[in-house]
């Protein structure tokens, strides 16, 4: 187990390092740049934005400010932020904070919600209840997440149960410790709702037709030809076997899941990496583009070992492997 | 969705023997009702965008300015005869407006209006319906911010989001085969440089490439090369899955019997792919084809959502919906998000569609 931890973490570095080059070259292609805006300002002296350019090494050539750019990386340094005056990974860290907490409680409800349904539905198959929760998936694999979180907006907007948008209300300094923990709680429930609803659906799907499946196994047939009660088949036998697969699927959605807590943060004003790198690319911050593209890459990367590392302490063939 | 339509029966097996494949399989996905369905939808939202400027009453850059956030008018009928009441202003500065009474005017079919481009071409003033009266306008799913009629722009939207879909899905799917075909059967260092490149793109989540991709260009650019800009970015995502999918066909289809003799007879390896590996990998490519057009047309709705995809005043699905952005507007005009509710439809038809595809050449569920 050891040397596959040792092997696949091996495997991450030279992964990391090629998404930091191809982000940092397109970074380095791009028209234009922050410091043409300082250069408009009469109030920054063009021996100041010399010294500015000179520290990024923004006129020295590609390989040069990418060497140390990457230099600093190693060190914990992803660069400075021009737009915000201060460190990229001192910024990111708050907005890597904000998208894991919104990923990770939109998958748990995602999958306590999805993982109940498959399995009604694949117990009951072609039952009123199956035909039900099964159209009631196809539509939510059919909503854009664009559309479902301007709804999710007008809910809040009509209603006023929930804040439209942001993460915290503009009084939020000045509130009690237990204020301030309900303030975040109540503007994190509808984003989650959003995300955990588009990516239900396909949990859903999978966990019905992986239990489908395994009940027209042999082991399922010998079980109840033995007598066994239907509910132990079912609990004991056939569902364990029908988890297990959907661990890669848990390492499969972590792409979908990042990419819709992208939209959900752009359109309800969610301040996670999403959101920092739309604002870095508007104002050409462009060593912040590379941290937060860096970063998501790395959420991704690290997810998805996570979720092997999960398959293979529970199938340990693919450990062999 | 397979296991809901159970004993599906295509015919007895004496017809089946004299059926091709292709055959079999349209047989076998005219009897999904729902996949039909997908298809008779699809077919008439690509009718309606290839005549779209017929179809629309009005232009996707005319204003009216005497009717922003207009609500959607509702088709009265004069005894059988459909007509269309005159809104008025009620109270100036709150857009709210409501039907004069008995001010009314008759719709009648193929009306001159605006004059458009029938398919880009055939220059033209008629439209299908209308009042050809500027005083009694018809806005099925009522204006927007500077009074421009909601219906009519997003079925111009329409040309863009469907074309994208079709173009995108055709783009990356002749990189995806080709590449991962070649990568499969050839093997060797070939196969490990591509699969590594597959991996990486792969493994940066797809709209932060997208984004990152999209800042490297300039932002000044003709609706047309924004258009073909959308299409490569998103196709250059979108390769590297469909590469390692083929490829993983590829290298179980090289070992077949039929590709060793075409070897030992002496045809080319480019040859031997194109007749013998990419037609093996047909049936999965018309089924992975069909269900990932969503992530073109939802690509491009992020994109021009954004502001960095197509641009104002050009009309598309994506653009539109930015409108809704402004929560005031979302709460008092609802109607502002109908483009959403196209692009679920679209989705919707699609996914039937391919769904269906997958139970009907899935040979083994018969």
């Amino acid at each position: 187990m050891w040397q596959y931890i040792a092997k696949r973490i091996l495997h991450l570095i030279p992964l990391l390092f090629g998404v930091s080059l191809l982000t940092y070259m397109l970074m380095w292609m791009t028209p234009g740049s922050f410091y043409d805006n300082l250069k408009q300002n009469p109030q920054i002296s063009p021996e100041k934005i010399k010294e500015l350019e000179a520290k990024r090494h923004i006129n020295e050539p590609f390989y040069v400010a990418y060497s140390y750019w990457l230099l600093n990386a190693v060190k914990g340094d992803l660069g400075y932020s021009l737009a915000y005056k201060m460190d990229a990974s001192k910024l990111i860290s708050t907005r890597l904070l904000n998208t894991f907490l919104l990923s990770f409680f939109a998958t748990v409800l995602a999958w306590a919600i999805a993982i109940p349904m498959g399995i009604v539905a694949a117990v009951h198959k072609d039952s009123i209840a199956d035909r039900a929760l099964s159209s009631v998936a196809f539509m939510g694999l059919s909503i854009p997440e664009v559309l479902l979180a301007l709804l999710a907006l007008m809910l809040a907007a009509s209603t006023g149960w929930f804040p439209v948008g942001g993460s915290q209300s503009p009084m939020y300094d000045l509130m009690e410790p237990g204020e301030k923990f309900w303030n975040r709680v109540h503007h994190l429930i509808l984003p989650t709702l959003v995300l955990a609803a588009s990516s239900l659906a396909g949990i859903m799907r999978y966990m019905r037709s992986n239990l489908l499946d395994t009940l027209r196994a042999e082991f399922v047939t010998t079980a109840r030809a033995k007598g066994m009660a239907e509910g132990w088949v079912i609990y004991k036998h056939a569902l364990r076997n029908a988890i297990n697969p959907l661990l890669t699927i848990f390492g499969y959605s972590l792409a979908g899941l990042l990419s819709g807590a992208f939209i959900v943060e752009n359109v309800m004003a969610w301040p996670g990496l999403g959101r920092l790198t739309i604002e870095a690319i508007t104002s050409k911050d462009y060593e912040l583009v590379v941290a937060t593209v860096v970063m998501a890459t790395a959420l991704l990367v690290i997810g998805n070992f996570i979720a092997d590392l999960l398959l293979a302490w529970s199938d340990p063939r693919i450990r062999l492997k | 969705m397979a296991e809901t339509i159970t004993n599906v029966t295509a015919g007895t097996d004496e017809d089946i023997v004299n059926l091709s494949p292709w055959q079999i399989m349209w047989r076998r996905l005219r009897q999904r009702k729902l996949a039909m369905a997908g298809a008779v939808v699809l077919l008439v939202l690509y009718f309606v965008a290839a005549l779209a400027g017929f179809f629309a009453p009005y232009g996707y850059e005319r204003q009216d300015r005497d009717r922003f956030f207009h609500p959607p008018t509702k088709i009265r009928f004069d005894g059988l005869r459909p007509v269309m009441a005159r809104y008025h202003l009620t109270e100036p500065g709150s857009f709210k407006y409501e039907p004069v009474a008995d001010d009314r005017k008759p719709i009648s079919l193929f009306v001159q209006g605006e004059k458009y481009k029938l398919l880009g071409l055939i220059p033209s003033t008629t439209h299908l319906f209308g009042t050809g009266d500027e005083a009694y306008p018809i806005y099925l799913l009522g204006t927007d911010q500077y009074g421009r009629d909601i219906f009519s722009r997003m079925l111009y939207g329409s040309q863009i989001s469907l074309s994208i879909g079709l173009i995108g899905i055709i783009l990356s799917y002749s990189i995806g085969v080709f590449v991962g075909a070649a990568s499969g059967y050839y093997g060797g260092k070939v196969d490990t440089l591509i699969m590594r490149l597959c991996e990486l793109i792969m493994s940066i989540p797809g709209l932060y490439l997208i984004l990152a991709l999209r800042a490297t260009f300039p932002s000044n650019l003709t609706s047309v090369q924004m258009y073909l800009l959308i299409v490569v970015i998103l196709s250059f995502v979108g390769w590297a899955s469909t590469a390692r999918v083929i490829r993983g066909m590829a290298l179980s289809l090289r070992e077949r019997q039929y590709v060793l003799a075409a070897r030992a007879l002496g045809q080319s390896n480019l040859q031997i792919i194109i007749k013998h590996i990419i037609p093996g990998t047909f049936s999965y490519l018309i089924v992975g084809a069909t269900l990932s057009i969503p992530y073109y047309i939802l690509g491009e709705v992020v994109l021009s959502y954004l502001t960095v995809g197509i641009q104002e005043p050009e009309a598309s699905w994506g653009n539109m919906l930015n409108a809704a952005q402004n929560t005031e507007y979302l709460r008092n005009y609802p109607w502002l998000l109908a483009p959403g509710a196209a692009i679920f439809i679209t989705v919707l038809a699609f996914n039937f569609l391919g769904d269906g595809l997958r139970d009907a050449v899935d040979t083994k569920s018969a």
